[in-house]
């Protein structure tokens, strides 16, 4: 192509692992992006709620960027975040559903915090900027890695966050009666304190690799 | 967007409105089937939480009829579009009234306490508390739901109506960990003092209106099993 588009990205870059595989670890959304943190910390108490969450949001990215994908030839840019809004609301609504079918307690327990996928910043930003101008099936891929990554994160922030504070990973007890659970774990400043600590972890050890520095992480500290 | 951006060619209204409303309706057609292949479920996984939470509060009983307390009166769960306060009778093997079951809610330290407690008309106490729902704080106020010696308040919390009939003799009360003197009072959970209060509170509100209704109708409750089809 000679002439300038408005479209930064003109060609698609083949397939590779990479289109899964970048959401998953290297962008991953919790973890390295810091994207979505008002579900992550709220809902994080436990890993069954952590898991279901990350799984629901996962189910949502997917079907949204599919359908996004699948339209953006059709859909003008003048009203494309209209779209999009209407196409993941959707797509949450029908999670919504499916978690009250599956179970009212788990329902229960994520609160609100499924209705307000809608407004989860991850969906609307690969919309926004990955599935609007590639195929369906790298949306797809890239969705799905997107997805994978968030869980990966919510269930490390869950895992321990459960662990510590109930003393029970699933509800199972791992400690035993004489165990006395850290409660400030279940509290929000718990949530802070584990994010926190992977976090440390986690770019220690990423310093700690020959050729790459703790400074070349792009940081993006975004709201939500 | 900059002067120097090639500006993108104008869209027509028409576009934008065909756009939308394509969008619109591919959603609707989503979320209306989503919604009916989901429903059955979703209103029997409501049934069998409501029943599930009726037997727990209720021991005994195998079976449960639901009434609407209307005017005064009380009338059985469907027969009339009537509006009004929910209870659930529960009957053991025979057929023999156990007690009812009943919700209660009250403001609790961070969000509303919801509680379904059994009342038991021959004893006139109430028999057992179970938390449906409450967003207290964990390991503090979230101990209403758990903890044995506060639950053991509910074994037999006495409910007695007052000579004429119409109010509780006594209303139900939390009282400070440790100060329980008289039957009616609750023993409430050290450091947990006013998730254990709303606790009282929610019981005697609902209590002091649904009590001397349903000792009044006691014989519409206890007939019920037979006119079940």
């Amino acid at each position: 192509m000679t002439v300038p588009t408005g479209n930064p990205l003109p060609e698609v870059p083949p397939l590779t692992m990479d289109t899964l595989l970048q959401g998953v670890w290297r962008e991953n959304p919790t973890l390295v992006m810091m994207l979505g943190m008002c579900p992550t910390m709220a809902v994080t108490n436990s890993l069954r709620n952590a898991l279901a969450m990350g799984l629901a949001t996962a189910f949502v990215l997917i079907g949204s960027n599919a359908l996004v994908s699948m339209l953006r030839k059709l859909v003008p840019g003048t009203v494309r975040i209209a779209t999009y809004i209407v196409i993941i609301a959707s797509f949450t609504t029908v999670v919504d559903y499916a978690i009250q079918a599956i179970s009212l307690t788990l329902y229960g327990a994520l609160g609100a915090f499924i209705q307000l996928i809608v407004v989860n910043c991850i969906i609307l930003g690969r919309a926004e900027a990955y599935a609007s101008r590639r195929p369906v099936l790298h949306s797809v891929v890239n969705a799905a890695g997107v997805g994978i990554g968030f869980t990966l994160g919510l269930v490390m922030l869950g895992g321990v966050r459960e662990l510590l504070g109930s003393g029970s990973l699933l509800g199972v007890p791992i400690f035993g009666p004489g165990f006395q659970p850290w409660v400030i774990m279940l509290l929000p400043p718990g949530g802070f304190f584990v994010l926190g600590s992977w976090l440390l972890l986690l770019n220690w050890l990423r310093g700690r690799r020959p050729g790459a520095s703790p400074a070349s992480v792009p940081v993006h500290n975004h709201g939500r | 967007m900059t002067n120097s951006a090639p500006l993108p060619p104008p869209v027509s209204s028409r576009r934008m409105l065909a756009t939308l409303g394509i969008t619109a309706l591919v959603s609707g057609v989503l979320v209306v089937s989503a919604y009916e292949i989901n429903r059955p479920q979703i209103e029997a996984n409501q049934r069998q939480a409501l029943e599930q939470a009726v037997f727990r509060v209720l021991p005994g009983a195998r079976t449960h009829r639901s009434f609407v307390v209307t005017d005064d009166q009380l009338r059985p769960l469907g027969d009339h579009h009537a509006e009004g306060v929910v209870v659930h009778a529960g009957y053991d093997r025979d057929g023999k009234l156990v007690g009812i079951a009943a919700e209660a809610t009250a403001r609790g330290y961070q969000d509303i306490i919801r509680l379904l407690y059994a009342y038991a008309p021959d004893c006139q106490c109430i028999t057992g508390v179970y938390v449906l729902r409450n967003n207290e704080t964990p390991g503090i106020g979230d101990k209403i739901a758990t903890d044995p010696a506060f639950l053991a308040n509910f074994r037999a919390l006495a409910a007695r109506l007052n000579s004429d009939r119409t109010a509780l003799a006594h209303p139900i009360v939390a009282v400070k960990h440790g100060k329980k003197h008289a039957e009616w009072e609750i023993d409430a959970i050290s450091g947990a003092t006013v998730s254990s209060r709303a606790v009282g509170k929610a019981l005697n509100d609902s209590a002091q209106t649904l009590v001397p209704v349903v000792q009044r109708q006691v014989t519409v409750l206890t007939r019920a099993p037979q006119e079940a089809p």
